[in-house]
């Protein structure tokens, strides 16, 4: 009893301290001050300044950026991806192993690698500079996500429905939309998600390769606070971060879990 | 002629025709620029020669920024697997809520710049001074995550037979850890410690913002080099770091035949 009740404080511990500084942001994100303390009183004037301050027009392009680069890259990883997947899986064992060796490369590799060689490409080969490269670059590291989240789905299927369609007389291509497909779009959904939350979350290929004053959040994060410090507004920004990523990431989780709870009961009965 | 036509007929959309488009794309956008860093660390001054090698392990600079990121990289990775294995180990005994689990890799969503800057205002705050420690800190803060599910994921796999056994032949409680469970959780250790290892030596920026700019590791050197044009050098020292990346998948795949301890998501 003492053993785990130690146990249980071990981890409460370790917890605080990964919450910790998340806390202290936000608690701190209600006094308007950049020093940690509440001189000023408790105040929402840092939320406020987020829609007042001179850099809101920079701060909201940025986010535009972001959310561009996120949108057209995840649409693009998520379409390559599951075609990819589907025809990875019909290859024959030899060349298989090959493509899926070379599809865990920007997953293993260390992103500072990824990033400077793709700087390398572009500039070589007159890539256009701005979104173009940016998006390219993001959809070379999504889509492997998005093979690898569909792929499951294609190995657990039971290759006798795709037969079977094609006994009772459908084409090949209406087998695939209406019979394969449906079946992979939890992959799909999985991997579409996943890739967009990657491009969103991105930094260092963004930095990287971004040009010609196209900031994501991530690099108008680091290059306005590398320079001027953790402003009041920062604060505020940076709660409403914490609360909608780790609320919405809480959620998909949760609901997950209880999924997966209920279709393991449906099994049992 | 009429051949050739007979093939264009006998050409049927096969499914593997699918993956083409991608396969393209990973020569063009993976393959190729890796290989463009693997050609260029041989060239300098438009000929094939080892100059580059030469400049990198010549400088003591250099090896010296090597040297710190992999003794950061080995502190970080035990500070890491000290914090974390008892982490993955309790989750796994005691609780069996996915809600405890959930909490420990929550924060590995938030991106990893905006939990540095968190970081720096916890040191700020305490009024601890930035250098070793906070970068120590901040580094162990980021991937702790990293170590503690494909641990988890090792142990709750594990029966608890091997346990129960251990104990039934007379082990005692610390030499059923020591002797049964320790090893049998191998695999999810050197996973975790690849996670660790690769990206606190290969990180940029974190480093640079925890410590004022006082330490400087092997990603930020990389990004310097290739900033100020230094391409041939860059490119050899990007290659250092592939070499690394490789051999601690060759650690992984060897450890981890069948499951995987990646599976982050």
């Amino acid at each position: 009893m003492v053993k785990k009740l130690f146990a249980k404080g071990y981890l409460c511990v370790i917890l605080a301290v990964l919450y910790l500084p998340i806390i202290l942001i936000i608690v701190y994100s209600f006094s308007n001050s950049s020093n940690f303390s509440f001189a000023k009183g408790f105040s929402f004037g840092a939320y406020e300044a987020i829609v007042t301050s001179p850099q809101t027009p920079k701060l909201m392009k940025a986010l535009e950026n972001t959310f561009i680069i996120a949108a057209v890259s995840s649409v693009a990883a998520t379409i390559l991806g599951t075609l990819a997947a589907i025809g990875i899986f019909t290859m024959k064992s030899k060349l298989r192993g090959l493509v899926e060796n070379i599809n865990q490369l920007p997953i293993i590799n260390s992103e500072i690698v990824m990033a400077v060689s793709l700087m390398l490409f572009f500039v070589t080969f007159k890539i256009p500079a701005g979104l173009t490269r940016l998006i390219l670059g993001h959809i070379s590291f999504c889509t492997p996500y998005v093979v690898l989240s569909v792929m499951p789905k294609l190995v657990q299927m039971d290759p006798n429905i795709y037969e079977a369609a094609l006994d009772l007389g459908a084409s090949p291509f209406k087998a695939m939309i209406k019979v394969l497909f449906p079946m992979l779009v939890p992959g799909i959904v999985s991997g579409f998600v996943m890739s967009f939350t990657l491009s969103m979350d991105d930094f260092i290929i963004t930095q990287i390769n971004k040009s010609g004053g196209i900031e994501t959040l991530s690099t108008y994060i680091y290059e306005d606070v590398r320079i001027k410090g953790m402003e009041p507004f920062w604060f505020a920004i940076f709660s409403i971060i914490f609360v909608v990523v780790l609320g919405i990431m809480l959620i998909i989780n949760l609901y997950n879990t209880r999924k997966k709870k209920e279709q393991s009961e449906e099994k049992e009965v | 002629m009429k051949k050739a036509i007979d093939r264009i007929k006998n050409f049927r959309i096969t499914r593997r025709v699918f993956a083409y488009p991608y396969i393209l794309f990973l020569v063009l956008f993976v393959v190729v620029p890796l290989a463009m860093i693997s050609v260029n660390a041989f060239i300098a001054g438009g000929k094939i020669t080892l100059t580059n090698f030469a400049e990198f392990f010549g400088s003591a600079t250099g090896l010296r920024v090597l040297g710190d990121s992999i003794l950061i990289g080995l502190i970080t990775c035990a500070i890491c697997l000290l914090l974390g294995y008892p982490v993955a180990y309790i989750l796994n005994k005691y609780s069996s809520s996915k809600i405890l689990v959930l909490l420990f890799i929550l924060p590995m969503w938030v991106n990893f710049l905006i939990r540095t800057l968190a970081t720096k205002s916890l040191f700020l705050m305490l009024g601890l001074p930035l250098g070793l420690g906070s970068v120590l800190f901040g580094m162990v803060y980021n991937y702790l995550p990293f170590m503690i599910l494909p641990i988890h994921t090792t142990l709750s796999g594990l029966g608890k037979e091997y346990a129960e056994a251990a104990a039934d032949l007379g082990a005692d409680n610390i030499t059923v850890i020591l002797k049964t469970i320790l090893p049998l959780s191998l695999p999810g250790i050197i996973s975790g410690i690849t996670m660790v290892f690769i990206p606190t030596i290969s990180t940029y920026a974190i480093s640079q913002l925890l410590s004022n700019g006082t330490i400087y590791l092997f990603g930020d050197s990389i990004n310097t080099k290739f900033a100020n044009g230094l391409y041939g050098v860059g490119s050899v020292m990007s290659l250092i770091m592939l070499v690394l990346v490789v051999i601690s998948n060759i650690f992984i795949s060897k450890y981890n035949k069948g499951n995987s301890g990646r599976t982050l998501w």
